[in-house]
């Protein structure tokens, strides 16, 4: 069963509507992201969660039990807030005990905890500072280590590791999903990282305008994006115009190439996403088009180029470097081709979900 | 060498407006009337009447700051979380008798009050017995809260909108409950604000003459009442200093503490 279950869940701001009929489903110690552009209705989400904002319409269930209405030091769940929100009148151990001190537990075993809270997230020694003595990095971090002294059931965390830098951010997310681990806390994370995305959880969903573009493992959703916005927002991405001329055959800027997509029917347009690290750079004439070399810039590992063929700007990846001007041809292994139906509508692309 | 010139006038300000004054007080309060040095005009308050005076303006005024405080705390929490749209006026409504002349609200209240006053008229004519409060330090008190009630409300106000939602938010989601919320966190971070109304409530009130005088009937005297008869009717001008730089070095002290209690009590106050 479901430990956590949006239904139908509308809300709207002064007439301008920010979750249409949202629905999620989240199992007991799973780690789901909530990835998205800004502005998508993210935090709104986690704020009906976490009880700080009322649907308009819909229900939230936790283990079944209607909690809509309960008010948010009631429900099991704790929220690292995208704002930090730490107590300005309290020092950073008295910040941290908070929700220790209101369950009421002893003072040694909240020492304890402080302790241990504060060595999980990098800051030992810190229990005496003041909160704004600490960069905003630091305090975003007493925001997690807050939130998880608690062992709430769930943990709502928004944008929790936005101010970091790479090193401790990777640092950071080794250590939530140890604690995920450790301690059986289901996560509800949100980001607009798709990396973090992709590597942290057991399930992502995709979300766009307050809809829920598309709900999967990482994987599902890197490799098999369900439409442009899912394959435009995921990595870098060519998106190019095709018409499916008949099962296991697309045509792309006047080429056929072999896919492994079918049931699309016959000379139908639709969209095609090639990863950029998928598509083999070759010898004029080896592959299926033939172009040549617009820009290459080196991004750490391997080469990002641009290749101008068949009328479309090719975005590629090779750890070989092709000189600006350099001849090439580009091939495409069919199962790394991606074909995706043209959304009708807006909403036909958020219905087609819903199911 | 600009910034000089733009600080003339405040230099001007400071010089004419409070140094000058308080020279002249000063050389007042430490002399007799023949121009010689004395600290008897000082030493004066101990003596028994005037000792009375002090304390009796030291209790109205601490009743007073008490009574504004706790209407105007949780009028300030009533108001921060009211969701009317027109929020301001609400609080616009509520300190607007503090434009109004000072004088002129006491006096209402003298009229309120008197034996045959309108609140007596009232209470007669739905057969209620008589308000015999005019001329006590009851009416003293009443004049004084109501007069001096908006500079407390005010402060108290900003420093409570002033709190970040998302503190707030972060003590609930922390599991903890109004009241927790309230003593952990609302009061604590509002304690600029309580200081501020504090000070401007009980200033006034330890120093007021006015209201004493036409809510008091004569009858409630006041370190005020005693300065300023000193001043006018007694027209010994050397007493009247000398009383009121006691006066301003108890404020002085007693701000000074306030002060203290701001900075340390931080967190936890009450
Ligand atoms: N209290 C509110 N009043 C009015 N509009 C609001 C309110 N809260 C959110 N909104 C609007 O709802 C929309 C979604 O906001 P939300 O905070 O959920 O976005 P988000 O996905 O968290 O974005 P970001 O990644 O920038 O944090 C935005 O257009 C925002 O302006
Ligand atoms: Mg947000």
């Amino acid at each position: 069963m479901a430990l956590i279950e949006l239904l139908d869940i509308s809300k709207s701001f002064e007439g301008e509507t920010v979750l249409d009929e949202f629905n999620l489903k989240i199992k007991e110690n799973e780690f789901i992201t909530l990835l998205g552009p800004s502005g998508c209705g993210k935090t709104t989400t986690l704020r009906i969660l976490g009880g700080f904002e009322t649907p308009d319409t819909g229900k939230v269930l936790f283990q079944g039990q209607d909690i809509t209405n309960l008010a948010p030091n009631k429900r099991q769940i704790n929220t690292v807030f995208q704002k930090y929100a730490l107590f300005p009148n309290m020092n950073i151990a008295d910040n941290i005990a908070f929700g220790l001190k209101i369950s009421g537990k002893s003072k040694e075993y909240i020492k304890d905890k402080v302790k241990y809270a504060l060595k999980l997230v990098n800051l030992n020694g810190y229990e005496k500072r003041s909160v704004d003595s600490l960069s905003g990095g630091q305090q975003q971090r007493i925001a997690i280590a807050r939130a998880i002294v608690n062992e709430p059931r769930v943990l709502l965390l928004d944008e929790p590791l936005g101010a970091l830098d790479l090193k401790l951010r990777q640092e950071m997310q080794y250590e939530l999903i140890r604690l995920k681990n450790e301690l059986g806390i289901t996560f509800l994370y949100v980001t607009h990282d798709q990396e973090e995305a992709l590597t942290m959880s057991d399930k992502v969903v995709v979300m766009n305008q307050g809809y829920i573009q598309q709900m999967g493992t990482p994987e599902e959703i890197y490799n098999e994006p369900e439409n442009a916005f899912v394959a435009a927002f995921i990595g870098d991405s060519n998106i190019i115009d095709g018409i499916m001329m008949e099962d296991r055959m697309v045509k792309i800027c006047g080429q056929v190439f072999p896919c492994i997509d079918e049931g699309f029917g016959k000379k139908k347009p639709v969209d095609v996403v090639i990863r950029p690290e998928d598509i083999i750079i070759g010898k004029p004439g080896s592959g299926i088009l033939d172009g040549v070399v617009t820009s290459n810039v080196f991004i750490g590992v391997h080469y990002e180029m641009c290749i101008e063929a068949g009328g479309f700007e090719w975005l590629a990846q090779n750890t070989v470097s092709y000189p600006v001007g350099t001849a090439v041809s580009i091939d495409v292994a069919p199962e790394n081709i991606q074909i995706m139906n043209k959304p009708q509508s807006e909403d036909e692309e958020a219905l087609a979900l819903d199911e | 060498m600009s910034k000089k010139i733009f600080s003339g006038p405040f230099l001007l300000f400071i010089i004419c407006g409070t140094i000058v004054p308080l020279g002249v007080i000063t050389f007042y309060g430490i002399t007799d009337r023949s121009g010689a040095f004395t600290l008897e005009n000082i030493t004066a308050i101990t003596t028994g009447e005037h000792m009375e005076a002090l304390l009796l303006a030291l209790g109205l005024a601490l009743i007073s700051t008490v009574i504004c405080l706790v209407i105007a705390f949780p009028l300030g929490l009533i108001l921060k979380d009211s969701k009317l749209g027109k929020k301001g006026f609400m609080v616009f409504i509520f300190i607007l008798p503090m434009w109004m002349n000072f004088l002129l609200r006491t006096m209402a209240w003298q009229v309120l009050l008197e034996r045959n006053g309108i609140i007596n008229q009232v209470l007669g004519l739905i057969g209620l017995p008589d308000l015999n409060i005019i001329n006590t330090p009851t009416a003293v008190v009443l004049g004084m809260v109501y007069d001096y009630l908006p500079f407390m409300i005010l402060p108290i106000y900003n420093a409570l909108i002033k709190i970040d939602k998302n503190v707030i938010e972060a003590a609930y989601d922390l599991g903890a409950g109004y009241r927790q919320v309230l003593q952990k966190i609302i009061i604590p971070l509002s304690v600029p604000g309580i200081v501020s109304g504090v000070t401007m409530v009980f200033v006034p009130s330890l120093t007021t003459f006015a209201v004493s005088n036409m809510l008091g009937g004569g009858k409630v005297n006041l370190i005020g009442n005693i300065i300023e008869q000193e001043f006018t009717a007694s027209s010994n001008w050397n007493l009247g200093a000398g009383l009121s730089l006691v006066m301003m070095i108890f404020i002085v002290i007693s701000m000074a503490f306030i002060e203290k209690f701001d900075r340390n009590g931080e967190g936890n106050i009450i």
